[in-house]
This record gives C-alpha cells, sequence and structure tokens, in this order.
C-alpha cells in the first residue's frame, strides 16, 4: 500500500509556537518538544531527589541520629521517595520518550490530543515546587511515600495535604498521558502499519497506559479520603474513630504495585529498541515479548497484596498472592531471555548506550530474584519493612528503569539535538554508575537479613561498617552524575554532528532529520513495517538503495 | 516482506487522508470514563470491605428509607431517556426540539439534587458519627458532584445548541455526545450505587 499522511498546516501550528529554546518554555502542542520538557523536568527533580538521597546516606553513615533531626529525616526520606518516583521516573520513562517516539512509531504527526498532552505536561512543575515547597512552610510530610495511616493523620496536618494535593496532580498528569497514550497507539496508526508491526516500546506503552488507567484513580479516590481523614476527622482508615488502615492498604497497593510495572515496563520497552539497533540483530522473540507484556499487566493487577504479608492478612491471601506473584517470574523472564539472545551473537559496539542496556539486564535479574523471593510469605515475614526491601526495589528502580533512563539518553541524544555525547566520558559515567550502585544497594541485602528496619535514621552499632560502605557508594553516584552533566551540556554545543542516522536504525525516528522538523518529517511518513530488520539481507539493501535515492 | 516503502503522492490514495483526521475524542472520554469509574470502584470496595469487616455498634445502625432514594433513581433513568432524544432530535436538526429534551433532561438532574439535599438534610447521621456515615456521604457526595458536572455541561450543550447561532448541530455533535455518554455514566453508576448502598 501506498499511502501518504498530510502534513498538518504547518503555518498555523508554526505561526503559533515561539521558535528556538524559548519553546521548551512555552505551552507548546508538539510532542517533542512536550518530551523534552518531561524530560529536563523530571532530570532536575531527579537533582533535587538524589541531593536528598545524598542527605539520607550521610545521615547513615553513623549510627546515631547526628546530621538531622529525626522529624527531618523523616521528611527527608518521604520526599526523597515521592520525587523519585512521581516527579523523576514516571514521567520520564512514560512522558517524555513516550511523547517524542510514539508519534513516530505509530507514524504520526503528533499525539492524538495534543492539548491534553501539554495540560498534562504543565500540571507537573507546579506539583512538584508545591510538594518540594512544603519542607519550608511547615515542614513536608513524614509518613514515607506509601502515606500509611495512622501515620500520615497523626504527623503535621499541613505537609500531609500538600503531599495529598500534589500526589493527586501528577496523577491526573500520568491518567491525561495514558489516555493519550492509547489513542495515539490505537488511533493513529498510519494505514498499512498493523498492531504486530509496531516497534516494542508501542506494547509497552500500550500496557503501561492501560495499567495507568486503571489504577491510578483507585489511589485518588484513596488519597480522597485520606484527605477527609486529616482535614474533616472521619474516620476511614482511623483505627480510634473505628476506620481501618488495611482497607488503606489495599486500595493503595491496588495503585502502587501496578506503579511499579508503570515504571518498569516502558524501560522494558526502550530497552527492547536499543539492543537490536546496537547489536545489529532483530528482537529476538517478538511476539512472545508482546505476550508477555499483556501478561505482565494482567498479573500485575491481582499481586498487590504481596506489599501486606505482615498485614495480618488471611492464609488463603497470603497463598493467593504468592502464588499469583511468582507467576510474574515467568513473563519477566521470558523478556530477560529474549534480551540475552538478541545480544546473543550480535555484532555488538559497546557504546555508552549499550553499556547501560546491559547494566540494566544484570541489576535487573538481581532485582527480580529478589523480587520473588521477597514473594515468599516465609521469607517476607522475616525481612519486611527491613534494608533487604529497599535493596530490592533500587535494584529495579535505579538499577533497571534508571539505567534504563541514561541508556536512552545515550542512544536519542543525536535525535533530540542532532550532535553525539562524548563516548569517553559516557563509559566514564557507566562504570561510575555502575560500580557506585551496586556497592550502594548490594551491602543492603545483608543489612536487612540481619534486621537493619528501614526508614529509621538510628540503628545498631554492629551496621556502621557495612553501612560506611553504602554510603560510600552513594557518594560515587553522586559523582557519576556530574560527568554526564558536563557531556549534555557540553555535547549540545560541541558534540560532533550526528546526522540524520549515525546508529543505522531502522525505526522511523530516525528517517527524518535530527532534531526532526515540527510535523516529524518533511515529506510523507515512513512504512516501516518491520522495525528490527537488521543483518537481514534482502532489507538491508533496500534500506541502502533509500538511502543512496535520497543523495 | 518490506522495511520501508518509499511513498509517492498519488490523487487515489487521497480518500484515506479523511480518515486520519478522523475524531478521537470519543474514544479519549471512554477511556477517561473507565478511569472515573476505577475511582467509584475503588470506594466500593472500602464501602463493602467496611461493611463485612468493621461492624458497627448496634445504635449507629440505621435502615436508610427507600422512598426517595427509590425516586432519585427513577429521576435518573428518565433522564437518561430524555437525553436520548435530545440526540435524536439533533440527528434530524430539530434544534427546537433537542433544546427541549435538554431542559427537560437538565432540570431532572436539578431535581435529583435537590432530593438528594433532601435526603441529606433528613438523615439522623453526619459525615463523621461513624464509619458508615461517612462512607455514605463520600459516596453520594461524589457522585452528586458528577451530578452537578453533569448539569452543568448539559445546559452549556443546550445553550450552544440553540438555532441560529449555537455551536452544536449535526454537523458538530461532539459536545452533545460526550455529554449524553457522561450523563449515562453517571446514571449506571448511581444505580450500581442504589443497588449497593440501599438495597443490599
Ligand atoms: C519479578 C518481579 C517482582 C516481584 C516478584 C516483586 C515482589 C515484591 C514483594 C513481595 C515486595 C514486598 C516486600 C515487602 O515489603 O516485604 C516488593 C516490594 C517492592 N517492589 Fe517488587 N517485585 C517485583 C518486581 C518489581 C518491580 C518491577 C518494581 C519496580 C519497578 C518493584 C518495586 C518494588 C517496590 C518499590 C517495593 C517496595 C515498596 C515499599 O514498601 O515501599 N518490584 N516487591
Ligand atoms: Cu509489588
Amino acid at each position: 500500500m501506498t499511502i501518504t499522511i498530510p502534513p498538518k498546516s504547518n503555518k498555523e501550528s508554526e505561526g503559533l509556537q515561539p521558535k528556538g529554546f524559548l519553546r521548551y518554555f512555552s505551552f507548546s502542542l508538539d510532542h517533542k518538544v512536550i518530551g523534552i520538557q518531561y524530560l529536563v523536568c523530571g532530570f532536575l527533580f531527579y537533582l533535587v531527589g538524589g541531593a536528598l538521597a545524598s542527605a539520607i546516606r550521610i545521615e547513615l553513615t553513623s549510627p546515631i541520629s547526628d546530621f538531622m533531626p529525626r522529624d527531618v529525616y523523616n521528611q527527608v526520606l518521604t520526599l526523597h521517595g515521592t520525587i523519585m518516583i512521581f516527579l523523576w521516573i514516571v514521567p520520564v520513562v512514560n512522558g517524555a520518550f513516550g511523547n517524542y517516539l510514539i508519534p513516530f512509531y505509530v507514524g504520526a504527526r503528533d499525539m492524538a490530543f495534543p492539548r491534553l498532552n501539554a495540560v498534562a505536561f504543565w500540571l507537573i512543575p507546579p506539583a512538584g515546587l508545591m510538594l518540594i515547597s512544603s519542607y519550608f512552610i511547615n515542614g513536608a510530610a513524614q509518613s514515607g511515600w506509601t502515606a500509611y495511616p495512622p501515620l500520615s493523620i497523626t504527623t503535621p496536618a499541613a505537609g500531609q495535604i500538600i503531599w495529598i494535593l500534589s500526589v493527586l496532580l501528577l496523577g491526573g498528569s500520568s491518567i491525561f498521558g495514558g489516555i493519550n497514550f492509547i489513542a495515539t497507539i490505537l488511533k493513529l496508526r498510519r494505514p498499512g502499519l498493523k498492531l504486530m508491526q509496531l516497534p516494542m516500546y508501542c506494547w509497552a506503552m500500550l500496557g503501561t497506559s492501560i495499567l495507568v488507567v486503571l489504577s491510578t484513580p483507585v489511589l485518588a479516590g484513596t488519597l480522597i479520603l485520606l484527605s477527609f481523614d486529616i482535614v474533616a476527622h472521619t474516620g476511614f482508615f482511623n483505627p480510634t474513630l473505628g476506620g481501618n488502615v488495611i482497607v488503606y492498604q489495599h486500595l493503595f497497593w491496588f495503585y502502587s504495585h501496578p506503579a511499579v510495572y508503570i515504571m518498569v515496563l516502558p524501560a522494558f520497552g526502550l530497552v527492547s529498541e536499543i539492543l537490536p539497533i546496537h547489536s545489529r540483530k532483530p528482537l529476538f522473540g517478538y511476539t512472545t515479548m508482546v505476550y508477555s507484556i499483556m501478561a505482565i499487566v494482567f498479573l500485575g493487577l491481582i499481586v498487590w497484596a504481596h506489599h501486606m504479608f505482615t498485614s495480618g492478612t488471611p492464609p488463603w491471601m497470603r497463598l493467593f498472592f504468592t502464588i499469583a506473584t511468582s507467576f510474574i517470574a515467568v513473563p519477566t523472564g521470558i523478556k530477560f531471555f529474549n534480551w540475552v539472545a538478541t545480544l546473543w551473537g550480535g555484532k555488538i559496539s559497546l557504546n555508552s548506550a549499550i553499556l547501560f542496556s546491559c547494566g540494566f539486564i544484570v541489576n535487573f535479574v538481581l532485582g527480580g530474584i529478589t523480587g520473588v523471593a521477597l514473594a515468599q510469605v516465609p521469607f517476607d515475614i522475616h525481612v519486611h519493612d527491613t534494608y533487604f526491601v529497599v535493596a530490592h526495589f533500587h535494584y529495579i528502580v535505579y538499577g533497571g528503569s534508571v539505567f534504563v533512563i541514561f541508556s536512552s539518553i545515550y542512544h536519542w541524544y543525536p535525535k533530540f539535538t542532532g550532535r553525539m555525547l562524548n563516548e569517553k566520558i559516557g563509559r566514564i559515567h557507566f562504570i561510575l554508575t555502575f560500580v557506585g550502585f551496586n556497592l550502594c544497594f548490594a551491602p543492603q541485602h545483608w543489612l536487612g537479613m540481619n534486621g537493619m528496619p528501614r526508614r529509621v535514621a538510628e540503628y545498631d552499632p554492629q551496621f556502621t561498617f557495612v553501612n560506611q560502605l553504602s554510603s560510600f557508594g552513594a557518594l560515587l553516584m553522586a559523582l557519576s552524575t556530574l560527568p554526564f552533566l558536563w557531556n549534555v551540556i557540553h555535547s549540545s554545543f560541541k558534540g560532533e554532528i550526528a546526522g540524520e542516522n549515525p546508529w543505522q536504525a531502522l525505526t522511523p525516528e530516525w528517517l527524518t532529520s535530527s532534531p526532526p522538523p515540527v510535523e516529524n518529517w518533511l515529506g510523507e511518513a515512513p512504512l516501516v513495517t518491520d522495525p528490527y530488520g537488521y543483518g537481514k539481507k534482502q532489507l538491508q539493501e533496500q534500506f541502502n538503495d533509500l538511502e543512496s535515492e535520497k543523495q | 516482506m518490506t522495511t520501508i516503502t518509499p511513498i509517492d503522492q498519488s490523487p487515489k490514495e487521497q480518500e484515506v487522508q479523511h480518515d486520519l483526521h478522523a475524531d478521537h475524542r470519543l474514544f479519549g472520554l471512554v477511556a477517561f470514563l473507565i478511569a472515573d469509574g476505577m475511582t467509584f470502584a475503588g470506594f466500593f470496595a472500602a464501602y463493602l470491605t467496611f461493611k463485612a469487616v468493621n461492624p458497627l455498634l448496634p445504635d449507629a445502625i440505621y435502615e436508610l428509607e427507600l422512598p426517595l432514594p427509590t425516586l432519585n433513581t427513577i429521576l435518573l433513568l428518565v433522564s437518561s431517556a430524555t437525553f436520548h432524544r435530545a440526540g435524536q432530535a439533533l440527528n434530524k436538526s430539530d434544534s427546537k426540539s433537542c433544546q427541549k429534551w435538554l431542559l427537560i433532561t437538565a432540570s431532572l438532574g436539578l431535581a435529583f439534587l435537590a432530593s438528594q439535599m433532601v435526603e441529606y438534610f433528613t438523615l439522623p447521621f453526619g459525615l463523621t458519627d461513624n464509619l458508615y456515615a461517612s462512607t455514605f456521604y463520600a459516596l453520594t457526595g461524589f457522585h452528586g458532584l458528577h451530578v452537578t458536572l453533569g448539569a452543568f455541561m448539559i445546559l452549556i450543550v443546550w445553550w450552544q445548541s440553540r438555532q441560529p447561532g449555537g455551536r452544536i448541530t449535526s454537523q458538530n455533535k461532539f459536545p452533545l455526545e460526550a455529554a449524553e455518554l457522561y450523563w449515562h455514566f453517571v446514571d449506571g453508576i448511581w444505580v450500581i450505587l442504589f443497588i449497593i448502598l440501599y438495597l443490599v
């Protein structure tokens, strides 16, 4: 089929939008501008969250509470978790890369609802600033990112209410984004492009968006009830007024277990784009990848109570949630083996992008294994609310998602800016991050197994040395940000010119200039029916023909 | 199998282009309503769990009166039908009758809100009296908020479907369709709420 997508009237959209650097501060409707807005905004919040993490690790270099007062420690801990989840990982793996890439992948010129898209982004900065400012007003929330009552009801109300408001705004932003992604992927596909020909990231975003739409509203409703408990003194979750805290936990985790997949499924998708390109091989097992994503979406919705094994859950519930949770390891394992098989025998160029992707694979396996261990009740009862859990989820959210974010930045930076990043500095960044990360979080498994509780500023002196080791790792991680920052800033002025397609990639975002024009392609949208056709001779020839045609 | 097909513009394909500008707003709205429905689902689940595991003290138990909420149910169900009639009238470009049905729908919605208020003021318990009371008000209040919003939307649609001058015509049906879908959704939620809260 030969079908074209007509450009939107260029005059209109160009006239309305500020040009140059200023457009990143405008209510732009261009999905690429919005993607970059998400990315940079998320990264700035990441720096804040990282500073808070450093404060936590400094406090924990000694067993007594000496670096900051205890209630400040609680605030720092709560802000750290909330910022990293709701203002960094979720907006970046979904909003930033999703907005930038999905329209390209489906062969569209923008998202389905550009205005809603801009609204979704512009909810984030005010929500984030509000959250952070609560620290300076009357003290930030102190009850952790989970805001469990009765703690969240009994700690100072102002901070907690601001926390609830900003999480509600961020949840709204996330829902708007999710609706937009579903509509774009299902409805905006260019004619001739079949669902099973879409790049894997589209499937990951489709699955993630389904989770967002189904689970985020439940969190919103729950937080509204919680705010009633705080402001109006109702007793939904207040045992002294006849309420029930366990109901809060169920509702919270009904969102927040899917939320962990909202953080990691898009990362799966991004890795599935990056690995084939840099190892010059087709993605292994496309169909099984698609089905595993959908299986994870389904299972992800019915495993939430594995966070509540010590909350007096009845035995049948423990049994059900243990089994369901363990099942998630199957689709997850399939994806892991598919990535390894994609790399296997490939012509791998060991650049920063693939280094971070491989780092992801290694870390994610470790985090997955501890996850399956935690799903087993007898083990979980032993280590619940200890540093073991902290180690588990950091292996997944940092070792997994954040590694993928860095990998993706190395991979798509040439497209975003038209310039290459410096490889040497990229590798230094990788080594520092990888070593620092493992040094910081691997010892925490041991700490947890030996009984060091999480979320407490003081600990038994026998844990001092291992904590210092962990803090040293954190220092390396903090340092690793510096070469990265220098790289992205310096390269945007001085980097080597990237050209259209520095990686010889086949996906549609590379078949246009870097950075791409407002409507993505100057001519017609290309129809890419096999985005992973690397190394297939005949396809390669076709590709070359097309390239030479252009010149 | 092909990877990349170079595409040339040929006049024959122009027809397909129309499809590309198809309106996906209704699809987006459905997704939003699913999300909104999940909020209610969360509330219902909380309510049912509270009821199952947090028994009230004997003197706090109160049997809800049925007549008023039954009337409310009828009001909303009828209003769904009248909204449907408004949509049909718009299809026939009969703006007069469309406006008439819209006004009837909005009045039914407002009547629902009024009678809800009457119920609130006659109930012997307040928001913070006990867990059951709080959940009752949270659920009905959240739903009432939806009805209020819906009634406003209907009035806007009503104003915009005046002819001549209004922007809603049989060519531009989306605002009416969207409001109608939303209204059916809110009615559907009420039926579930009525069953769970008053009958079970
Ligand atoms: C193989 C898949 C996984 C399994 C079987 C699993 C299992 C578990 C279990 C049982 C817990 C509860 C531990 C406790 O509190 O005692 C837990 C905690 C956690 N997991 Fe996972 N997990 C898996 C994957 C993930 C992924 C992909 C993420 C994030 C992207 C994640 C993030 C978290 C977080 C954030 C917590 C701690 C929540 C908190 O209490 O603050 N997990 N996991
Ligand atoms: Cu979980």
